[in-house]
């Protein structure tokens, strides 16, 4: 009854609780995890737009998310959302309150999923992807995942995106936080929400700044990002933000860019992987050999050159396949 | 690598993920303070918290339920509706199929919990219920709806 082919007709046909479930398993990795991404290849052209939604806490991404998939919904779609929020470092616990905010405004219109990042490195890389070719393989599209715009592993998710919209809202910075390395630069849509509280011109004036600067010292290609102004408690600008979606992925596909987008995220993928496998390696012989420590432990090499030492020995005893 | 979800805080004996909780409030309550503390408590307690928080019905929690693939379900009441509500959550989540035990909290009189019980409510937590007993209600209530089945994965 639990098993993943079963699981996955009934969630092609339709069944939010398989779906879920699903999700679960994709979530938790391992074998089920990889049986089910087996399953799905086949059912996920890829066709399905993926929006990235980031940006800091608090400037009303959740919200924002509930409008769009109002007009996605209204629109033709069948939208699904990843709403991604922090685990605790400590317990492993997490309040996922993403929910809240979009199922108010979107009213049932959406599958919502939220994730916790649940600390293990890569974990929520590999996830996200599965996640979004589940989602797909059992028709919804367009997707959405919403991350807060806090550290490395939150804007690398973003990336698996189509189309990334960063949000910031007024107060939070100056001209000079505006041209700081980060969020800022990955964006294709920019979103000042809170338009409606003091100094909302004057970031959007900051960004502008930003683009041009980014124009002249060349790194801004073929795109720039347009600037919008919303008002997520009450949905205003949300109709441009869906259609600036819109435009970018046109955009992207007349110029051969989302195939490019694709392969990229893919290749990601793969390294990614590789990478948490060749990392699970290393934690497993470091526990049964821990000797191969003794070295470091004493100070007679450094950890430097140990790990050199271990990882040639690692990479050696694979057979080449 | 360590996993943090394999804690002891979140564990019932078996699973390897944490714990998920749908936490929510019925129809027309607007005391959300306490299920505000409950939601922290629960996450300190190292569980996934879904928090839905006001003016709920029992078709939104269900399709979260569904969705987020939760394991218990969490509700606060604090405007003496508990015997009109309990069996409408109980029976929704039956005719939806799902084995999901609810835990009640809030202000609920003493000689209303055996009926709660019987309407199928798996547990009732008062008001100053310390942490370590809400966290210990919801654990154990997950644990009594895995008991005749196998536990996922």
């Amino acid at each position: 009854m639990t098993e993943p082919g079963d699981l996955l007709e009934r969630a092609i046909a339709g069944e939010r609780r398989a779906l879920g479930r699903l999700l679960s398993l994709v979530e938790q990795g391992g074998e089920a995890a990889d049986e089910i991404a087996e399953m799905v290849h086949d059912r996920t052209p890829g066709e399905a737009p993926v929006i990235g939604v980031t940006g800091a806490p608090g400037t009303g991404k959740s919200t924002l998310v509930g409008h769009l998939v109002k007009e996605m919904a209204g629109t033709g779609g069948q939208p699904a959302v990843l709403a991604v929020d922090p685990s605790s470092p400590l317990t492993g616990g997490a309040i996922l309150g993403d929910r809240i905010r979009m199922d108010g405004v979107a009213g049932g219109r959406a599958f919502i999923r939220s994730m916790a990042t649940r600390g293990h490195a890569g974990g929520l890389a590999l996830a996200v992807p599965a996640a979004l070719r589940l989602f797909e393989a059992c028709g919804y599209g367009p997707l959405v995942v919403e991350t807060v715009g806090v550290g490395q592993v939150e804007v690398d998710v973003t990336r698996t995106a189509d189309t990334t919209v960063v949000m910031v809202a007024p107060g939070m910075g100056d001209a000079v936080q505006a041209n700081k390395s980060g969020l800022l630069e990955v964006a294709d849509v920019l979103v000042v929400n809170k338009a409606d509280r003091p100094g909302a011109d004057d970031t959007r004036r900051d960004l502008e700044h930003m683009l041009d600067l980014g124009r002249i010292t060349g790194l801004a290609q073929d795109w720039r990002p347009e600037i919008i102004m919303t008002t997520a408690t009450t949905g205003t600008g949300a109709d441009q933000v869906h259609q600036a979606i819109q435009t970018h992925r046109a955009h992207l596909a007349e110029t051969a860019q989302l195939e490019a987008r694709r392969q990229a995220s893919i290749h990601q993928e793969v390294l990614d992987r590789v990478t948490q496998h060749l990392g699970t390696k290393a934690s497993q012989y470091l526990s049964t050999q821990p000797a191969a420590l003794t070295e470091a432990l004493e100070g007679h090499s450094t950890p430097a050159a140990t790990a050199a030492k271990i990882s040639k020995r690692l990479l050696s005893n694979q057979p080449p396949s | 690598m360590t996993d943090m979800a394999d804690g002891p805080q979140a564990a019932v004996a078996g699973r390897t993920a944490p714990i998920r909780v749908v936490l929510a409030k019925l129809g027309l309550d607007g005391h959300d303070r306490g299920l505000k503390v409950v939601a922290r408590m629960l996450r300190d307690a190292g569980m996934e918290v879904i928090y839905l928080g006001l003016r709920q019905t029992t078709d939104t929690v269900i399709a979260a339920v569904e969705q987020e693939d939760a394991d218990v379900i969490g509700l606060s009441m604090h405007n003496a509706g508990h015997l009109a509500l309990a069996p409408r959550i109980v029976k929704a989540v039956s005719d939806a199929g799902l084995d999901v035990p609810v835990v009640i909290g809030g202000i609920v009189p003493e000689a209303d919990v055996s009926a709660l019980k019987e309407m199928g409510i798996s547990a009732v937590l008062h008001p100053g219920a310390s942490a370590v007993a809400v966290g210990e209600a919801v654990r154990e209530a997950v644990r009594g709806s895995l008991g005749d089945q196998p536990v996922h994965d």
